[in-house]
């Protein structure tokens, strides 16, 4: 390892520019002319639009424009679409409702947008959004999924009957029941993973840009994969074709999945642009975030989990109902199925597993993928069924775990994975070990001394990441492939641009990507120049979400640099008159092994750019092209350990000590690594303990700002212990798993089972914040 | 309208602003001092932290016209011509960040922590301190790290100085 190559804990490049202000975000962005847009959005979770009347508004100071559906219908722009085709177990295909950027005769849920107002500013269009005058005739609302598919429930959308979008199955059902039926021990459980706001840090934004003379648009947004962004604005929604659309994300403040979709405002705003005919800038406020980002989980599910006399799982039967909101966002479909019921299998070797899933409509704001994105819902389920299956069967919790662990690798699941690699004990017992787990007894009796309950839980999680091979992902009904590209250009002077797909929302992209550039060709990484986030710099890329930027993104820039390091070869074999098989490239030089017969990588570029010497037939340059298609998903594993002190007279948890240890194959920095685990275990500490979207029966969000919604805070949050365990990825030139979700995937879990180990019973949801501990304790069964 | 004047990162600057004008709007549109964030609209989470007269403010609490005649220091004036202030310096060396739209924030309050706890900072002082700026990317951890780290080599720094003073 070199001092800025793989496995280096190298600062980061990037941060320069965050810690002196230079950060540039689209709310960062001024265009000449640029004016400033404000929705009017609906105040009823469901209702019919009677009238819309703009006069009033358009005679406010600085109006400049007053724009509605049944316009921006007429101009052709088209309804937003769920790109992931889920068949129910009937065969039919998901009922997907009508989703108009700005809604035309119905609202389904508190801020869906009806009215854009373009004004000279953000306060002026304010006002005048609230001066627009809708007529409303309300409709009684639904809020809760299990609610909506009861029989006389409010209708959401006249194409999906009984507001069911689909009703999917997985794994063999008949190998299940028989399983139960033949169990030595059933466990039963009925488990809620509640619904949560992603709340990046910087608001959603997006201005766009529309350039008359050119007839050609630019959208700055705040987007996690702009090309994707640019494709479906394209393709389905009638915006411009691709060659007259730039879409450029710059730097993005977090996303966490929320930014993947496209939502209505961005394509609102470019529409507005050529109809007002000046650049239109929006950005969300806070409370806009909550009631319009796509939030994320919302599932409630039943679990019959089988053991034989040995405690071996025979069988796991689960049923899942999941609420998507009003509509259905981009990739909606794909979390409650095959990013959620194909992880059931977690760490166990479970011989059969069967899965059925409904997904709902309701007059809520749409659920999509927020980190973890399905496999925090497929973990929570397990290991919150594992716990309370040790606690009724009498063993340990380890022990339990340790019994069903899957040891022999290939292994087929009954629900698609292949699992490539993993080691589940090893990671099992480093968090053991670094626990003192052994010694929680006497920690427990000491806490009993101060008065407190202290409880013990664990967690093993598995997840898929390294989203995904396109064909196998194409079969299952996504309508992208998820490869990724890369461009590598080597200038006349040796240093590098790397152009990639994959896009950089806090991830650390321009260190990591340099390092692997570095630990190739021995060129500093400040000589190397990560390229990202715009569609007329950048070929067709994917995007970053679903851990998937080192085990596709970086996969992809090695075949580029594979391709480079052919060709620098060829040329200094030919500078140096020697076979290129003998070149190696040492320090920065491309040398004759064996020999102190060397050229220096500048050498080498400058040669290839001015082409007096190259070899016969060779074109001038040095720039490669590559894109890579995954051969299977990665499978990223670990086991967290929490440990909690309760107060039994407030109810209140604080973690005393969280312990992590992951198996992300190989690690570039292992810096960012520790920081993508403390930030994806504060996100689940915030499901455990904190979190949760309100509504109340009427459909209004109670929970839309940060004086109602809990965002965990410093003093919410322990220091954490975090540490690696490694079988490298067989699947990938790196040997990465991905490391961007496992944080919040396995930590909730390990949360709840520490909590009611303390409680002594399992009456217990997220997130447990005092109020439902203090309730608990005095309501509670023994478990 | 308001007429403001005030110094900002060392400059006197001047103009009339619509009176509801908020400082980080100021800062923001009317200056270009776009390091000051704005995250929320509750005043909750900090990311319009900067130093009014030498103290922490969320500039979203603040209209421009209450900070006319006073000083004020942003992200971008913190460093006052170093390459990078220490507390800069201690979140770039312990990954204190990774989006960094809270950072400007996060430095700004950090800065004034250091200042008001002369004889030095604990983790659980830290983390109490921070109750006004959140944070989604890093769980804290690092941010804690950084922020002890700084005032670690902010006191070791000012004993020097006071040393070669005596």
């Amino acid at each position: 390892m070199g001092m800025e190559g793989i496995g280096a804990r190298v600062t980061r490049k990037e941060d320069k520019r965050f810690i002196t202000g230079g950060g540039r975000y689209v709310d960062d962005m001024v265009v000449p002319g640029m004016k400033h847009a404000a929705f009017a959005r609906s105040p009823h979770a469901h209702a019919d639009i009677k009238k819309i009347d703009v006069k009033a508004a358009e005679a406010m100071p600085g109006v400049i424009a007053v724009l509605t559906g049944k316009q921006l219908k007429a101009d052709g722009i088209g309804n937003l679409i769920c790109g992931w085709m889920i068949h129910s177990k009937d065969g039919s295909p998901m009922k997907m409702g009508a989703w108009s950027p700005l809604a035309v005769d119905r609202v389904r849920y508190v801020g869906d947008a009806v009215v854009i107002v373009v004004a000279e500013t953000k306060g002026q269009a304010r006002d005048a959004a609230e001066a627009v005058e809708i007529t409303y005739k309300e409709r009684k609302a639904v809020i809760d999924a299990v609610e909506a598919l009861k029989k006389g429930a409010p209708q959401l959308h006249p194409e999906a009957e009984g507001n069911l979008i689909f009703d999917w199955e997985i794994g063999d059902g008949k190998a299940v029941d028989t399983a139960i039926k033949a169990a030595a021990h059933v466990t039963k459980v009925t488990i809620h993973n509640n619904r949560l706001v992603p709340n990046a840090m910087e608001p959603r934004a997006a201005l766009g840009h529309y350039d008359k003379a050119e007839d050609h648009y630019t959208c700055w947004t705040t987007s996690q994969n702009p090309h994707v962004a640019r494709l479906v604005m394209s393709a389905f929604y009638n915006v411009a074709p691709e060659n007259k659309l730039r879409v450029i994300a710059p730097d993005v403040g977090g996303g966490f999945g929320s930014k993947i979709y496209i939502y209505p405002e961005e394509i609102i705003c470019l529409w507005a642009s050529k109809r007002a005919g000046v650049p239109v800038k929006w950005v969300a406020d806070r409370t806009e975030s909550f009631l319009t980002d796509a939030h994320g989980r919302d599932h409630v599910s039943k679990v019959e989990m089988a053991f034989d006399k040995n405690n071996k799982i025979t069988g796991l039967k689960v049923d899942t109902i999941a609420n998507l909101g009003a509509y259905m966002s981009l990739f909606s479909s794909c979390v409650p199925t095959y990013l959620y019921a194909t992880l059931l299998s977690g760490q166990y070797d479970i011989p059969a597993i069967h899965a059925n899933v409904r997904t709902v409509y309701t007059n809520t704001a749409p659920v999509d993928a927020y980190r973890g994105a399905g496999r925090p819902e497929a973990t929570y389920l397990l290991e919150r069924t594992m716990e309370i299956a040790a606690r009724e069967l009498g063993v340990s919790p380890a022990d339990l775990r340790r019994t069903n662990f899957i040891t022999q690798f290939p292994h087929q699941t009954p629900v698609i994975m292949n699992y490539d690699a993993g080691d589940y004990a090893a990671s099992l017992d480093a968090a053991m070990k670094q626990a003192d787990y052994a010694g929680f007894a006497k920690r427990k009796a000491a806490a009993a001394k101060k008065g407190k309950l202290r409880g013990i839980g664990m967690s093993c999680y598995i997840e898929a990441c390294g989203i995904a091979p396109s064909a196998a992902v194409g079969s299952l009904g996504a309508g992208v492939g998820l490869w990724e590209s890369a461009e590598v250009r080597v200038n006349a002077v040796g240093t590098i641009e790397v152009l990639t797909g994959s896009h950089s929302h806090g991830q650390g992209h321009e260190t990591t990507f340099a390092q692997l550039v570095n630990q190739r060709f021995g060129v500093p990484i400040d000589s190397v120049s990560i390229v990202h986030g715009d569609t007329d710099k950048v070929q067709m890329g994917m995007g970053t979400y679903g851990s998937r930027s080192g085990a596709v993104g970086m996969s992809a820039i090695v075949k580029a640099l594979d391709k480079v390091e052919a060709k620098a070869k060829k040329i200094a074999a030919h500078l140096l008159e020697a076979d290129e098989g003998d070149i190696v490239i040492e320090n920065g030089a491309l040398k004759v092994a064996g020999t102190d017969k060397s050229v220096p990588w500048f050498q080498m570029a400058l040669a290839a750019y001015t082409a007096h010497n190259l070899p016969a037939g060779m074109e001038p340059g040095l720039k490669e092209t590559a894109f890579y298609d995954p051969s299977n998903f990665t499978f990223p594993a670990g086991c967290y350990i929490c440990e909690v002190e309760v107060d039994p007279d407030t109810g209140k948890t604080d973690i005393v000590q969280f312990v992590a240890a992951d198996d992300f194959g190989n690690i570039i920095n292992p810096m960012i690594v520790e920081g993508q685990v403390h930030g994806g275990i504060a996100q689940g500490v915030g499901q455990a303990l904190l979190e949760g979207a309100v509504y109340d029966g009427t459909g209004q969000l109670l929970t839309a700002s940060y004086m109602d919604y809990t965002m965990p805070r410093a003093d919410d949050l322990p220091s954490f212990q975090v540490s690696t365990t490694n079988t490298p990825c067989p699947g990938n030139p790196l040997g990465i798993k991905g490391c961007g979700e496992a944080g919040a995937i396995g930590s909730p879990p390990a949360v709840i089972n520490a909590i009611t180990d303390a409680l002594g019973h399992d009456n217990l949801n997220m997130p447990a914040t005092p109020g439902r501990v203090w309730a608990a304790l005095r309501a509670g069964t023994k478990h | 309208m308001s007429e403001v004047t005030l110094v900002v990162n060392g400059r006197k600057v001047s103009g009339a602003v619509e009176d509801r004008t908020l400082l980080v709007h100021f800062l923001r549109e009317h200056l270009g001092l776009t390091g000051t964030h704005v995250g929320c609209d509750t005043s909750q989470c900090g990311a319009c932290v900067v130093h009014v007269d030498g103290k922490a403010v969320k500039s979203c609490s603040m209209l421009a016209a209450q900070a006319s005649g006073s000083t004020v220091t942003t992200i971008e004036g913190l460093a006052n011509g170093a390459d990078l202030h220490p507390v800069q310096a201690a979140f770039k060396e312990h990954h204190g960040l990774q989006c960094g739209f809270c950072t400007p924030g996060m430095i700004m309050t950090a800065t004034d922590m250091i200042r008001r706890y002369p004889e030095g900072l604990d983790e659980a002082t830290v983390r109490a301190e921070l109750e006004g700026n959140i944070c989604r990317c890093t769980g804290y951890h690092n941010i804690v790290k950084a922020i002890l780290a700084a005032s670690k080599t902010m006191a070791k720094a000012s004993k020097g100085k006071a040393k070669k003073a005596a």
